[in-house]
Parts: C-alpha cells; structure tokens; sequence
C-alpha cells in the first residue's frame, strides 16, 4: 500500500493541483445553472435553465459580448497574419537589425498590462485623438499584445522544422514556391492555428488595456467589470461556461484529427 | 595532422549553414517583418515614449486644460512619496504569488511530464482549460468561494483555522490566492515544455550513482528545468505586478495596488503625469528585477 | 598533409557501366578541382577531383568531418561550391539549383515528409514535374521495395527499415542520373543493415543508375560499391575497388582505417625492380617494390593481422621470407570464426595477429614463447613520416 502510494504520490498531488484549477470553473457552470433569489445575491438557489435560454436578457451583456467577438475575431486575423510573416522572417530570413527585432518582439510580453495600456493611452491623448478613443482604439491594441505571441508560437514551430524536409523537396524537383505551399506551410499550421486561438482567447479575456483605451465603448470583460457591484448577471456565468466548451472543443478535436492522421489505417 | 581536422569535425558542416538553403539573406526578410515591427515601433514603442514624456509634464495640468512640458523629474518623487505602499505591495503579492505557483505548477508540470503516461496531452488541455473562460467570470467565481457565506470560510471556521469573525474575502490572502489561482497556466507550460525535455534515464542514472531520489532530483532534475523555471516565473510575475482584478474583486480598500492606482489616475483623477509616472517606475523596476534575476539564474539566452 | 590521392577513377572497375566511354565519363559524374571552404574559414572540401562513370556504385568512406557529406550536397545542389565545377552528363550544373538537378538524394534521417502518406511521398517528385502516370509508376516502385501494401500509412507509422525503403523509393522512381545517399543505413540495427546493404545493391545493379553513397562504415562502404573513394581531411586518401584498397593501402590513413594493419618501422636495405628489402629491428625483411609507397630511407612496413602466421618457436611456417622470431604471448581472445593475439616484439610493439580457428592448429595461452611470420608479398610499406596511428580510432564503427 505504501509502496503503491508512493510510486503514485507525485501523480496524485499534481491531479489535486488540477482540481484545484477547476474549483472556481465548477462554481462558474453551477451558477450558469442557478436561479437568484435576489438580484446580487450569490448563492445556490434553485436550479434552471432560464439562463440559457435568455442568454440575452439583459441586452448589454450581449452588445458588450459581440463587440468582444468582433473585436477578438478581427485582432486574431491581423495578428495572425503579421506575426506569421515575422516568424519567418526571423526564423527563415537573414537581415540587418535581426537580434533588434527579436528584442522588440519580446519586450511587449515582459510588459504588465497597465503599462503598455497607459503607454498608448498616453499616445492616443497625445496624438489628440482622445475624442476617437472606441473600437479601432481597442483593435490596435489588441493586435499591438496579440502579435508577440504569435511570433513567438510560430517562431519555435518553424525553428522545429526540420529543415532536411525542405532540402528533400528541393531535390525532389520543388520549386522554392512548390516547396513552401506542400511542405513548409502544412507543416506549420498547426502552430499558426495554435497561435490564432492563443490571440483569440488573449483579446477577448483583455480588461487592462482595453479599459484604458475604450472610450465609450464597452467589452464583455468590462461588462463584467461594471456590473458586479450591482450583482453580475447569471448569464455571464453562461457565457463563461460556452467559452470553455468551446475552446476544449477545439482543442481536443485539434488533437484527435492529428492522432487519427497519425494513427490512420494501422 | 588527421587530428586536426577531426578537432573541427561534422559540426562545421552543420552549424555553418549550409549557405543558400536556411538563412536567406535579401529583401524579403525586411518585407515579412516589416508590418509587425511598424505596427510595435508605433503602438509599442512610439505610446512609450509618450508615456515617459507625459510623466515629465507639469502635473497642474489637466486633461482638459494641456499639460506643459517641463520636465518635471520631481513628479517621480511625488508618486513614490504618495504611492509607494502600493506599489511595494503589488511587488508583494507578485512575488508570492509567483512562489506558489511555482510550487504548485512544478508538482503539477512534474506529474504530467514524467508520470501522465498516455493521458499527457488531455492533462495539458485540462491544464490551459481555466485559461478560456473570461479572467473576470473566474476571479468572481473565487469571490463566491471565499464569501463569508462560502464553504472554505465554513470549513475553516469548522477546522478552528479562522475564528467566527474571521474572513477570507477582502484580505491580503484572499489577493494572493486569486493572483497565484490565475496565473498558474503561464508557469505550468513552460515547466512543462522544460521537463519533458529531460531524458528520465538521466535520473535513473543518477539513483544508479548512489543519488538519493531527493538528491537525484536537486542535482539532475532541477538545473535542467532552470529554463523553465526563469520562464515561468516571469510569465507569473510581470502580469501579476500590473494585475488589479483579483486586489479589486478579492481585496479591499487595505489591498489597493498600483495598478489600482494607475488606472483611477487616469481615468478618475484625469492626473495623467501621475499615472505615467507610476506606469513608468513600474516597468523600470520591473525591467531591473528581471535582468538582475535572469544574470543570476544564469539564462541571459531566455531573453 | 598526406599525399594527395589518386585523382581519376581510371584503374576502377565499372560493371555496370555498358555504356561507358574510354574513361567512363561521358555519361557519367564529373567533379573537378571542387572546393568548399565555409565563412569560418573551415575547408570542407579541398581541391577535389572525381570522375564516377555511369552506372557505377561510388562509395565515399572517412571519419566525421572529412568533407565526404559536404562534397555529396555539392553534387546535390544543397551546398554551392567555393570553386570548382560539376560535370553530369557532359552538362555543367554547378550553378544549377537542387531542384533543378536530374540528381536525387536518400538523406541520413529520411526526410520524409510527416503529414504526407507513403504514396504521395513517393509521388512528389513525379509530381513536380509533372510526369504522367503517376499511378502506375509509383505502383510498380513500391512494389520494389516491397511496400505496396502500405501505401496509405504516413511516414510515423513504419518501420525504420520501411521508412529507408520508402526513402530510397521516392528518390529512385525519379530516375535521376545519380542517385545519392547520406549515410543511409546509419539509424538501421546490425541485422536491418546487412540486408539493406545487400537490397540496395540489388536494385542499384536491377536499375543501373549511377549511385554515390557516404558512409563512415568501412564494412559497409567495401560490401556496397565497387569503387571506394577513402576520404580524409577534405582530400581523397585513396581511390579505388574494395580489394585494391584493402591489401595495397597506400597511406597510413588508408591502412588503418579499412581494416587493422600493423605498421612497423624499417629501414630500407636495398630497392630492386621486384623486391624492396628492409632491415626491420635486425631482422631482413622484403616487400613488394610495386607495394612500396615511400621513396625514403626508412618506411612503416605494413601487415594486415589476418596475414600473420602465428606458431612455436622454430616451428616451420608456411610463408618463406619474412620469419620474426622472440615474440611472447601478450592477450589471448578467441572470437570464434578465429583467434585474436597480441604479441610483443622484442622491441617493445605489439602487433596484432588473427588465427582462423581451422582447427589444424593449437591455441597459444599468454606468456607463451611464439615466431611469427607472413609472405612478403602480402607486406606493404608506406612513408615513414605518416602518423602510424591515423584513421585507427575512426574506423572503430561497431
């Protein structure tokens, strides 16, 4: 028993961890599920679905909630698309200043929130163009945070690339064009699609900066912000559950047809 | 003379890079990364450069009236002289929150890299899972768990650890635990990406040389997750200093942390030279933190 | 450095190669004065010639960093040359690019390409230019190396042995007029290796492509090609078929690392056309004038372990002319198929000695007093200021 307990131990006490992650998660769907007494009162009351079936009961949750979507939607195409450009550039290209775009591609990652939102807000002000402070503000921003983890995602992908695979399609009569659309890109894209959902999550979970830079309008986290002195919603809590199952959604079907690529036909 | 060139053997064929094939030298490499570094040089570094000048601007302006430009270094000793128990406790809580994590996401980051076995890949999912749902849903959800009325209050009380008054909500632990609850994912993964790294056979080998598994581990395991260990820990720390949701939703007025602060003197206060200033003393003493403890740790490559 | 090798593959056999011209360069691979020498300043590759007839089986055999994987990206356009041109089939494609050479390659670790099946792998370079009947053609290729029926597996899911094979299919079924292949085998086990060894060069004499191989295995080197360029030092030591190189090595590079000799100093009596003699630590010994590489007063006289006789003192050997005396017994391992001695001199050097285990002889224990003796035809004698000990931890492969 002992020796059972032991050879185990480590596993168990990282399985608690885990659990322990998923404490508040299992409150956020229970609530999802619950029925108020009163409106910020936060206690189980009585079961129901009435959330989910009213998602929009209150009208600005679900503004706030598409102005996130839209924003998280546009940001992670943007991100995506300059930060794969970079990652092989930084990976695939020699050029003067490239040590110097490696550094300004990691500072934005080693800067708090606050920072970099002050920072622009300050530019946005100064620039006189507090008056326009609103979507295109928070887009900016969003790919401004967005774009180093994209890089960095595809960067380590293609630095893991072996590259023999390349030199083989070359030998195999590729073109350098053939050789990237049949080899090269395929082989990446699974670290590009990771780094899209990885932007994606990161935009719509943003308050810090988004706060800062919002003008009038308002995003799903700060929804959630302005309104829990007056008691949030239970709906948030089915937002909350909706994001979660579609995120483990996407990324396990994203394992499962990798397996089933690997294991196919054994 | 046949030692010679066996002392610059295969590696100069293949870390010199075979010329033409890897590293292309030309334009394209300045076209792919152009739109990414003009979009940071104008919404990273151009608004930091703004954010320095701004806390150098006469702090008796206003937001509606302009602010003057005159150097006014003496806003610096102002903020500190005003905020510096905020900011020391942001620094505070990141630090200990980052210890805990640390703690917690080693155990865990261990457990799914050397005993998961086939179920690695689902703990990792399950790991990155809390990630998804919205930061703030979460942070409310401990708010519900450590209420007065929650069941952790109840069972500590039960346990005699809190007296009958005692709470948990609206306490320094209560921001600690959020903080640490958090940012857990960003010190499992790269734990995680360093540990599985590590061939289990080194540890055997080290039980083999008489290395007790507690030795085995100090000696053999822990130096060679060192880069995972700096990683996570920045990844932990830096957010947490800035973070003000959990000081927010979890703490009180008592727990009030920099970012608080920064964030009511812009928006509130409209005081912008205050709130750069702060913004700017942040990211310095966060900078400085980060150097002095990465040249410690000996990873200078991390960064 | 050592003497710059042979140059011209003139002396070696082509089988193969029906159609080979005089020389056998007409249709054949040509590399001349090629130089590779890297920004740090490292010469990969120093003013190397090579002629490879077609349809002939090229094996470049030395130790890591000599230069051989270097000059087989050379010819497969991975790498540009500092100097030098390379001639295929009377064209010049040094300044061609990889894809545009009729030249495939077999890499070390396959290459495979992950997220593609084992046909379309195979497919890929048909498809690239564009060449009809795919089907058919990509059909009948697996079924040569014996996959077809996993036609639909991606790489991950085969064998290392299947995975070599399908490596070897994708770049055969392009027909390219060399086919190269870095240190293919290398990630194979003894067993998987041995009969690779054999299938390649089955299909190499079935398809009759000339074919380049880069192997650090002696063994394998010998089994495979019928011509053997030893390389060294970014230089060819020493060109040749297997046998030629084996007993008549012309430096001590070459001597000692294919194979094991054993090089002892003499000092050279007399040079006839036939016969060089030598005084070796007082004992008159002979050597082949035409096995003499050294134009010195002195030499390493060269004797392959297997051609030593070994036997009691007095004893009458089988091999007239170089008898040596006062050997004693020094480490005894019986291998089966024969018995390995080492024996010290009584000038302190212990030389190596294999006896087959005919069973017509006795063994020896250590301690024993022994003669031995060996024909001097099978002596060779290199110059004396060559490291007797060059190439002989490099070619410990197994």
């Amino acid at each position: 028993m002992t020796a059972w307990l032991r050879e185990r131990m480590v596993l168990l006490l990282g399985l608690g961890v885990l659990a322990y992650t998923f404490v508040p998660i299992a409150v956020v769907v229970l609530m999802s599920f619950n029925e108020p007494a009163a409106r910020n009162v936060y206690s189980f009351d009585g079961f129901t679905l009435h959330n989910w079936a009213n998602i929009c009961e209150d009208a600005a949750m679900c503004e706030a909630l598409g102005l996130s979507l839209r924003i998280g939607f546009l940001a992670t195409l943007v991100a995506t698309v300059l930060g794969t450009l970079a990652g092989f550039a930084l990976v695939r290209h020699d050029f003067a200043g490239r040590s110097s775009a490696n550094l300004l591609i990691f500072l934005p990652m080693a800067a708090p929130e606050i920072v970099l939102g002050s920072s622009l807000l300050t530019l946005f002000v100064a620039a006189g163009a507090s008056g326009l402070l609103g979507f295109w503000t928070i887009l900016i921003a969003h790919i401004m945070f967005c774009l180093s983890f994209v890089v960095v995602t595809v960067r380590s992908r293609l630095a893991g690339l072996d590259d023999t695979l390349e030199q083989a399609a070359a030998d195999l009569y590729a073109t350098p064009a053939q050789t990237f659309w049949r080899v090269t890109f395929p082989l990446v894209l699974p670290g590009i699609l990771g780094a899209a959902l990885l932007s994606f999550s990161l935009s719509f979970d943003d308050f810090i900066i988004t706060n800062l830079n919002s003008g009038n309008e308002t995003t799903f986290p700060m929804y959630v912000w302005g309104a829990y002195r007056v008691g949030v919603p239970m709906q948030v809590n089915v937002i909350g559950t909706i994001m979660l199952l579609f995120s483990l959604a996407v990324v396990v079907t994203g394992e499962l047809v990798s397996r089933r690529r690997r294991r196919a036909l054994v | 003379m046949t030692q010679a060139a066996q002392a610059v053997p295969e590696t100069a064929t293949l870390a010199a890079e075979p010329s033409g094939s890897r590293r292309r030298r030309g334009r394209t490499g300045y076209l792919l990364m152009l739109p990414a570094t003009l979009w940071l040089l104008l919404f990273f570094v151009v608004p930091f450069y703004s954010l320095v000048a701004t806390s150098l601007f006469d702090a008796s302006g206003s937001d509606f009236r302009g602010y003057e430009m005159t150097y006014a270094w003496g806003n610096y000793v102002d903020v500190v002289e005003a905020y510096w128990q905020p900011f020391l406790r942001s620094l505070w809580y990141a630090a200990l929150a980052t210890g805990i994590c640390l703690v917690l996401g080693y155990v865990l980051a261990y457990a799914i890299a050397f005993k998961a076995g086939r179920w690695k890949w689902l703990l990792l999912v399950l790991v990155i899972a809390p990630f998804f749902t919205s930061f703030l849903v979460r942070t409310l959800s401990w708010q519900l768990i450590l209420s007065d009325e929650g069941f952790v209050v109840d069972a500590l009380q039960f346990l005699r650890v809190l007296g009958p008054d005692d709470r948990l909500l609206a306490t320094p632990v209560a921001v600690v635990a959020g903080l640490a609850y958090n940012f857990l994912p960003f010190m499992v993964l790269p734990l995680f990406a360093s540990l599985d790294k590590i061939d289990p056979r080194l540890v055997e080998a080290s039980s083999d040389l008489y290395a007790h598994p507690f030795v085995g581990f100090w000696k053999v395991t822990w130096p060679l997750s060192l880069p995972g260990v700096v990683s996570g820990t920045l990844l932990t720390f830096i957010p947490a200093a800035g973070d003000y949701i959990n000081a927010e939703f979890l703490g009180s007025t008592n727990q009030r942390v920099i970012g608080n602060v920064i964030q009511g003197q812009f928006i509130d206060a409209n005081n912008s030279p205050v709130a750069a200033a702060l913004s700017v003393l942040l990211m310095v003493l966060i900078v400085a933190m980060v150097l002095v403890y990465v040249r410690r740790a000996g990873t200078e490559e991390l960064l | 450095m050592p003497p710059s090798a042979d140059t011209a593959a003139t002396g070696a056999p082509a089988p193969a190669a029906p159609d080979a011209g005089p020389g056998g360069s007409d249709g054949g691979l040509r590399l001349s004065s090629l130089t590779k020498r890297y920004a740090n300043g490292f010469t990969a590759v120093h003013d190397l010639d090579l002629d490879v007839p077609r349809g002939s089986f090229i094996a470049l055999l030395g130790p890591s960093g000599c230069g051989k994987t270097t000059t087989l990206r050379m010819v497969a356009g991975l790498e540009v040359p500092t100097s030098g041109r390379i001639t295929l089939a009377g064209q010049d494609i040094t300044d061609r690019r990889a894809h545009q050479r009729p030249v495939n390659t077999v890499f070390q670790n396959y290459a495979l390409f992950p997220h593609l099946d084992i046909y379309e792998n195979v497919a890929f370079g048909l498809r690239r230019r564009k060449v009809r009947d795919v089907e058919s053609k990509v059909r009948a290729m697996l079924e040569l190396v014996e996959l077809d029926s996993q036609a639909r597996k991606r790489p991950a899911q085969l064998s290392g042995g299947q995975q070599q094979r399908v490596a070897l299919a994708r770049a055969l079924i392009n027909e390219p007029e060399v086919l190269l292949l870095d240190e293919p085998l290398g990630a194979l086990d003894l067993k998987l290796r041995r009969s690779m060894q054999i299938e390649i060069k089955r299909i190499q004499v079935e398809v009759g492509l000339t074919f380049m191989h880069v192997t650090h295995d002696q063994e394998e080197a010998m089994t495979m090609a019928d011509t053997v360029a030893v390389m060294n030092g970014g230089v060819i030591e020493q060109l040749g078929a297997p046998a030629e190189l084996y007993e008549n090595p012309r430096s001590t590079f070459v001597a000692n690392f294919l194979g094991q000799s054993n090089l002892i100093e003499g000092r050279v009596l007399s040079r006839s056309a036939d016969v060089t003699t030598l005084d070796m630590h007082g004992i008159t010994v002979s050597v082949p004038t035409a096995r003499t590489h050294t134009d010195g007063d002195r030499g390493w006289i060269g004797i392959r372990p297997e051609k030593v006789l070994i036997g009691e003192e007095g004893a009458d050997l089988d091999a007239p002319g170089n008898t040596v005396p006062g050997g004693v017994v020094s480490d005894v391992s019986f291998v089966g198929v024969s018995t390995q001695y080492l024996v010290r001199m009584p000038w302190g050097q212990e030389l190596q000695v294999f006896s087959q285990n005919t069973g017509r002889t006795r063994m020896f224990t250590v301690g024993e007093k022994v003669e031995l003796s060996w024909r001097p035809e099978y002596a060779f004698c290199l110059d004396i200021n060559q490291d007797a000990a060059a190439g002989v931890d490099d070619g410990e492969t197994r």
